[in-house]
């Protein structure tokens, strides 16, 4: 028996029937159509289907779809705003920050996240932070940089 | 030699263009299609590493509700055996066939047995567990010790090592062997004041891509189909699957989606030919895509390898003479990377006798395919950590020997060719004076160094270049951009015609829409694509005199090209204003119709790519963990079209190389049963694992490039291994020569030292 779930998504309102044991990123990509999310692992390990649920940073492969009943949720389709990219995803851009890019939205997410908590993070923190989303190609040595650069154009800092 | 030397463009930084598609989540991925009435497929694998199949009963998930179509070995064709052309790694056509889908035997866990299209994926999954199989199981070969004993249950009954001097007697798991030689090792080997001998051993690893394989695929009942997938090459991908599907290739359309990473190991293909079987039966498109756990278990990861290695040298340190026994495990079909390790052992190095013989040795595992310089890692990681261990034998520093025994211009590569325009010997005189050369290193601590190398490959390549009404220009070309390839083709086209970088989009198109092109692969992209884009930019620019030559009533060779605008050479007297690229689409209707150009190829003269790689580590002689204190990559990239890529792929081989080296292995059960398929206990190197990674880009430039270009994307996997090796052993003061240096082995290497 299918259920109903209402919930916020990227600020519009939205509704959805699922299976009750489908994840919400089966939900995401298969009933909203939102692909930005993707699936790397399928077990919470490679974090490329990173979302925020109410503020939190979740993997949505280790969310049952219908727990976002009446709650809030920002995808990666969510982040930037119409006039501008999220500093986070310019920085990535002018960093050369992807190769491949199928992480990216992982890490825009988490990174957003990152700097939603914690404005100035060290390089440490950054990197334990982020060391739920793997990337395959960069090394991450430019996404570290990017984030960092964003937090401190977005502190209003120097570069 | 490069003919441009001031660049406008070449060797800036700019966003890629397709760079906001891939930070909003827009862009689309393999997996990211769907198409109307579509099904989802799922495949039933082998629990066995190597079985034979008595029956499959298929009854109990037919019945299941919403299953529309189930295949096994039985619907696909026969396929006569042939090498596969143009892709990365070698192998065969009717292996191919029997890998996508097993025929009377299984040969490895995870062997695809069945596959099921469905209204939905739980109603795929249900079915797969309908379906019922019986076995006869057999005994399985997991090594490439066993796979060559005497007596070793044998893959395939028919297969005869090639390469032998006439056919054996006797049917074998070793597909081919191969010898390389040059000089009297002997003779070297008596004149050495040092030798150094050693077994080194690495396990199977995986690429890692983080994109699982998927696809979409459409059969139409006039035989055309559709195939939407992530790969490095559409070609590719259609040629292989017409051929495991007896059909001609202009029967099948593949449409390249973005492709979510590869290393080679998406140069060959799994789900297609099923998806197009599925759809066939069932009358609708159908998705496949792997979960992570069948892409550990059932896609190509790279060879495991042994390797023993002796090599002497007199006291100043000049190499006698090097051997090398290079045994590398295929999987369940011929075809590891064994001829390029064979050939690049001693490419570094001027010896003058040398002998190699390599062994591609069948085992029950799934079938490797290309990793990034395929067969270079476990090759050099033998060679340059038995160079360390020889420079502390000598109390020589390890960049000093191997500068005393470095190729340069001029010398006669072991695998062939003369080389020329080399950057080893800069690489390393750049190590040496490397600030991270000379930092001081505290109790615990150690220092490696290591060379890396990889041939690179030219290979075939298309381009169109569209100049708009605007005077801007539309590039296309075949290559999936998997790490940026789009932003240096806009950069190559932008030069060639004068126009800003923003005026210039680069098209990845389908197999019916760009011209042959061949694998995103062997770093030949930049280089050989790059070559097409400037070759058609070049065809515009000849077009555009020709052009300017009719309206202005000259000759030809009396228009030239300067600064981005036709002119007419000095000295000729006519009244002509000199025109841009815009100016001349403008007048396109008046002066022949729209300005398209195009260039076709076969790109030769990829110069070799040389590393250095300089590694600190410490190691906690408690728990035996490494810490990677600091990273150096230092590479001969030809000139660097867009250096943030090119840091990039430096960066991104270099700690793949350091996860081969630390941690990553498939761990086998003694059944042939991979236990840690998945990302939690497979595990690539995190961000919090690592030190940023400084890269220096030497420019030393390819004379077989127009800009000076040579590949740059496989030679950073090639020295980590060894570099980080080499550090360990630093550390530690004992050699490590088996991989990965995880922290149980480096306990265990302890203890046994302290007795």
């Amino acid at each position: 028996m299918k259920q109903h779930v209402s919930s916020t998504v990227n600020g519009e309102q939205m509704e959805f029937l699922c299976e009750p044991d489908e994840t919400l990123l089966e939900a995401l990509r298969d009933r909203l159509n939102l692909t930005g999310t993707k699936e790397g692992c399928g077990t919470g390990d490679c974090g490329a289907c990173s979302v925020l649920l109410d503020g939190t940073l979740v993997c949505s492969c280790l969310v049952f779809a219908p727990e976002i009943e009446g709650r809030e949720l920002t995808t990666v389709e969510g982040i930037a705003s119409p006039e501008a990219l999220h500093p986070v995803q310019r920085k990535l851009l002018e960093h050369a920050a992807l190769q491949c890019g199928i992480c990216t939205p992982g890490v825009v997410v988490a990174a957003k996240a990152l700097l939603d908590a914690n404005p100035n993070p060290s390089e440490e923190e950054t990197r334990y932070w982020l060391a739920g989303n793997l990337c395959r190609c960069t090394g991450y040595d430019k996404i570290i940089r990017a984030v960092l650069d964003a937090a401190a154009e977005m502190r209003g800092a120097a570069p | 030699m490069s003919e441009a030397v001031d660049f406008r463009y070449i060797g800036t930084r700019p966003v890629r263009p397709d760079g906001l598609d891939k930070v909003t989540g827009r862009a689309n991925f393999g997996a990211d299609f769907t198409l109307p009435g579509m099904l989802h497929g799922r495949f039933l694998r082998s629990p066995h590493a190597h079985a034979r199949i008595l029956n499959i009963d298929l009854e109990a998930a037919l019945a299941v509700p919403g299953v529309k179509a189930i295949v096994t070995g039985k619907d696909f064709p026969e396929v006569e055996p042939g090498d596969i052309q143009g892709g990365e790694g070698a192998g065969d056509y009717h292996d191919l066939a029997v890998n996508v889908m097993a025929r009377d035997k299984v040969l490895y866990h995870g062997h695809a047995v069945a596959a099921v299209a469905a209204t939905s994926v739980r109603a795929a999954e249900q079915a797969i567990r309908a379906i019922k199989v019986e076995y006869e199981v057999l005994p399985a070969v997991l090594d490439i010790d066993s796979a060559m004993a005497a007596n070793a249950p044998l893959l395939h009954e028919q297969l005869y090592t090639e390469g032998l001097p006439e056919k054996p007697a006797r049917p074998s798991n070793v597909a081919q062997v191969m010898e390389s030689t040059r000089g009297d090792i002997e003779a070297g080997f008596a004149e050495a004041d040092v030798i150094i001998e050693r077994t080194y051993i690495t396990p199977t690893v995986h690429q890692g891509y983080i994109e699982p394989h998927a696809c979409v695929a459409r059969w139409g009942q006039d035989e055309q189909s559709l195939i939407w997938c992530a790969t490095q090459g559409s070609f590719d991908v259609r040629s292989m699957t017409a051929r495991v599907l007896g059909l001609n290739v202009s029967r099948l359309k593949v449409i390249p989606s973005e492709i979510g990473g590869g290393f080679g190991g998406k140069t060959t293909i799994y789900l297609e030919p099923v998806a197009i079987m599925l759809s066939r039966r069932s009358g609708r498109p159908v998705k496949l895509v792997m979960t992570r756990e069948e892409v550990f278990r059932a896609s190509g990861p790279a060879s495991a390898s042994k390797i023993k290695l002796k090599i002497g040298a007199r006291k100043d340190g000049s190499l006698t003479a090097m051997y090398a026994w290079l045994g590398y495990e295929a999987g369940a079909f011929k075809g590891s990377p064994m001829v390029p390790g064979v050939m690049c052992v001693f490419a570094p190095y001027d010896v003058p006798a040398f002998k190699a013989e390599g062994y591609d040795v069948l085992v029950n595992k799934p079938k490797v395919a290309a990793y990034r310089a395929p067969g270079a890692p476990q090759a050099l990681f033998a060679t340059e950590s038995a160079m360390d261990e020889l420079a502390r034998e000598l109390g020589m520093d390890p960049i000093e020997l191997r500068l005393k025994n470095a190729v340069r211009d001029g010398s006669q590569a072991a695998y062939g060719p003369k080389f020329n325009s080399i950057g080893l010997e800069a690489c390393l005189e750049a190590a040496r004076a490397h600030p991270n050369y000379q930092r001081p290193l505290e109790p615990g601590q150690g220092r490696g160094v290591a060379v890396g190398f990889w041939f690179n490959v030219g290979m075939q390549s298309s381009a169109e270049i569209h100049v708009n009404e605007d005077g801007t220009a539309t590039v296309i070309e075949g290559n999936p951009d998997i790490g940026g390839s789009r932003a240096s083709m806009a950069l190559m086209a932008a030069e060639e015609l004068c126009i800003p970088y923003e005026n210039v989009r680069v098209v990845v198109a389908d197999t019916e829409s760009a011209g042959f092109t061949n694998v995103t692969g062997g770093s030949r992209v930049t280089f050989a694509t790059g070559m097409a884009v400037i070759e058609a930019a070049r065809d515009i620019i000849s077009q555009l005199k020709q052009r300017a030559a009719a309206l202005w009533n000259v000759d030809e060779d009396m228009v030239d090209w300067v600064d981005g605008k036709v002119v007419p050479k000095p000295g000729i007297n006519v009244e002509a204003e000199p025109m841009s690229l815009a100016d001349m689409a403008a007048e396109s209707a008046k002066t022949g119709g729209p300005l398209l150009g195009r260039a076709s190829l076969n790109a030769r003269g990829a110069g070799p790519a040389f590393s250095v790689n300089l590694c600190d580590v410490a190691v906690d002689p408690e728990t035996g963990k490494v810490d990677v204190l600091s990273f150096t990559a230092i590479q001969d990239a030809g000139k660097a079209i867009h250096p943030s890529y090119v840091e990039g792929q430096m960066q991104g081989g270099a700690v793949q190389g350091i996860g081969w080296a630390l941690n990553e292995e498939y761990v086998y059960n003694g059944d042939g049963v991979m236990e840690n398929a998945g990302f939690l206990d497979y595990r690539i190197p995190v961000a919090s694992d690592l030190p940023m990674i400084d890269t220096q880009i030497l420019e030393v430039p390819n004379p077989g490039h127009p800009y000076g270009v040579r590949g740059v994307g496989e030679t950073p996997i090639v020295a980590p291994l060894a570099a980080v090796a080499n550090a360990v052993s630093a550390a530690t003061g004992l050699r490590m020569t088996e991989l990965p240096l995880s922290p149980p082995r480096i306990v265990a290497a302890l203890e046994a030292a302290k007795g």
